[in-house]
């Protein structure tokens, strides 16, 4: 369902991607893990066009996101996008949140859009907090507004970057279990994260990034398994001491 | 010391000063601040645009208005409307667009100079994620601008925006200079008139202040108030 093929992103002269390549199909989850600055966020981003990159490819659903006829708005509504500081937008309640693009963007109905954010907020269990605004939420709630907000959307994807890490350790656990369902769903996910466990219990594959490069592609038990590059077993080793 | 002043003047004069002048001066400041936020809003936009043509244009205008004297621009207003009116209607006679209109277009176009620098600080105040949610969602230019960015990035300045219409409304009294009767010309064609100078100058100044001061204290007890919680 999305391919990334040989792409390629400088900011400047610095390369920031590096040739990098995979595929993820209908249904999969692929984790994207490695050490901060291995440009885990901006593939992940360039899979939307979020970031603009130089070369390569990337095709979500056939269509092919850096090409200028694309119509870019069209596709991203169809791909559902969770950031690291949740990015709600504070001057609209929960419930608006979540119908605001579904009327401005698929033109739906505000009573369907309605129904529909009170269908899913129920799904990750804040069905109490449609009309407060998002300042009086606590980070992990607020996260779990932000992916129902872009399930609202009826996505064929889902993108999450570092979906956890801007959280206090109490909250990371309430936002990975509806992560689980979701995957469990069958929902397709790209997920960059340092959460090892959510790796090993969801994902199909891991995806293991450094400096630019997409270093390693493995079934998840391959990877945790036997790593073959020596980078993935530093980053495997200092990372599950914790 | 203060035996020679006829301060009965001001209560005799002051339905004409307020009723006249305050009416016309309140005015004008409402449609000015109206039209110079909307007109600024867009230069504001055109200003942080990615087309290096737009950008260009929108700070050369800024940049034109204010390195220009206020004065200036109402006279250079008043005086060339009713040809421009002429050169585009291709009209006989200039067109005659009267002092209100005139001074009304003068100070939105003046005024869109500063409410452009105050909206363009305050959409580079919002987070550069909010504009990337937006567009994930798959929302236009258009749309992110009018409902996510544009809103919050209003309510963030409009203490900035009302202390900048507070300078407005003092700035109105510059009017003057083309025989209008504001609340200021008013007080000014009674002191003429009368021969009481001091009085009325006096009485002007007052009156500016008192309203300037409240209008602040409201705007910092506004600030309280409207602020977005985070």
């Amino acid at each position: 369902m999305i391919t990334i093929s040989k792409v390629s992103k400088w900011y400047g002269t610095m390369q920031v991607l590096k040739n990098c390549s995979t595929e993820v199909a209908k249904g999969e989850v692929v984790v994207v893990c490695g050490p901060s600055g291995s440009g885990k966020s901006t593939l992940i981003k360039c899979v939307n066009g979020l970031e603009p990159f130089e070369e390569g490819t990337i095709t979500v659903d056939g269509i092919s996101v850096g090409d200028r006829k694309t119509n870019l708005p069209k596709l991203r509504a169809r791909i559902g996008m969770v950031f690291q500081h949740f990015e709600l937008f504070p001057h609209l309640s929960v419930m608006r949140n979540l119908s605001l693009a579904q009327v401005k963007v698929l033109g739906r109905d505000s009573k369907t859009a309605d129904e529909k954010g009170r269908k899913l907020l129920e799904r990750v269990g804040l069905t109490s907090h449609a009309e407060k605004f998002p300042g009086q939420l606590s980070g992990g709630q607020q996260q779990r507004v932000a992916i129902a907000r872009a399930l609202a959307m009826d996505p064929i994807a889902m993108l999450f970057d570092e979906p956890t890490s801007a959280l206090d350790p109490e909250m990371i656990n309430e936002v990975l279990d509806v992560m689980v369902a979701l995957a469990k769903d069958g929902m397709t996910m790209i997920v960059v994260t340092h959460e090892m466990g959510f790796a090993r219990k969801v994902a199909n594959r891991v995806v293991f990034m450094d400096k630019g490069e997409i270093v390693e592609d493995a079934p998840t038990a391959d990877f945790f398994g036997k790593p073959r590059s020596e980078r993935a077993q530093m980053f495997l080793s200092k990372i599950l001491q914790q | 010391m203060l035996t020679g002043f006829d301060w009965d003047v001001i209560r005799r004069t002051a339905p004409y000063l307020f009723r006249e002048g305050m009416t016309f001066t309140l005015t004008l400041t409402a449609l000015a601040m109206t039209g110079g936020i909307v007109f600024g809003t867009l230069l504001a936009m055109m200003r942080l645009a990615s087309y290096r043509a737009l950008s260009a244009t929108a700070s050369a205008y800024v940049n034109v208005m204010r390195s220009t004297p206020l004065v200036l621009v109402i006279f250079w207003f008043y005086f060339l409307v009713p040809y421009i009116g002429q050169w585009i209607t291709g009209a006989s006679r200039p067109i005659q667009v009267g002092a209100f209109l005139s001074a009304l277009v003068t100070f939105t176009l003046f005024e869109a100079a500063y409410f452009c620098e105050i909206m363009r600080a305050g959409i580079q105040s919002i987070p550069r994620g909010q504009a990337q949610a937006a567009q994930a969602l798959g929302m236009n230019y258009w749309t992110a601008m009018g409902e996510i960015i544009l809103p919050q990035a209003f309510r963030n300045m409009v203490p900035v925006l009302l202390t900048q219409t507070i300078i407005l409304f003092q700035d109105t009294s510059l009017v003057y200079v083309i025989s209008v009767t504001d609340f200021f010309g008013a007080a000014s064609k009674v002191a003429q008139r009368d021969g009481r100078l001091v009085e009325m100058y006096l009485f002007a100044a007052a009156v500016y202040f008192v309203i300037s001061l409240a209008a602040s204290y409201w705007v910092r007890h506004l600030q309280h108030r409207i602020a977005i919680i985070r």
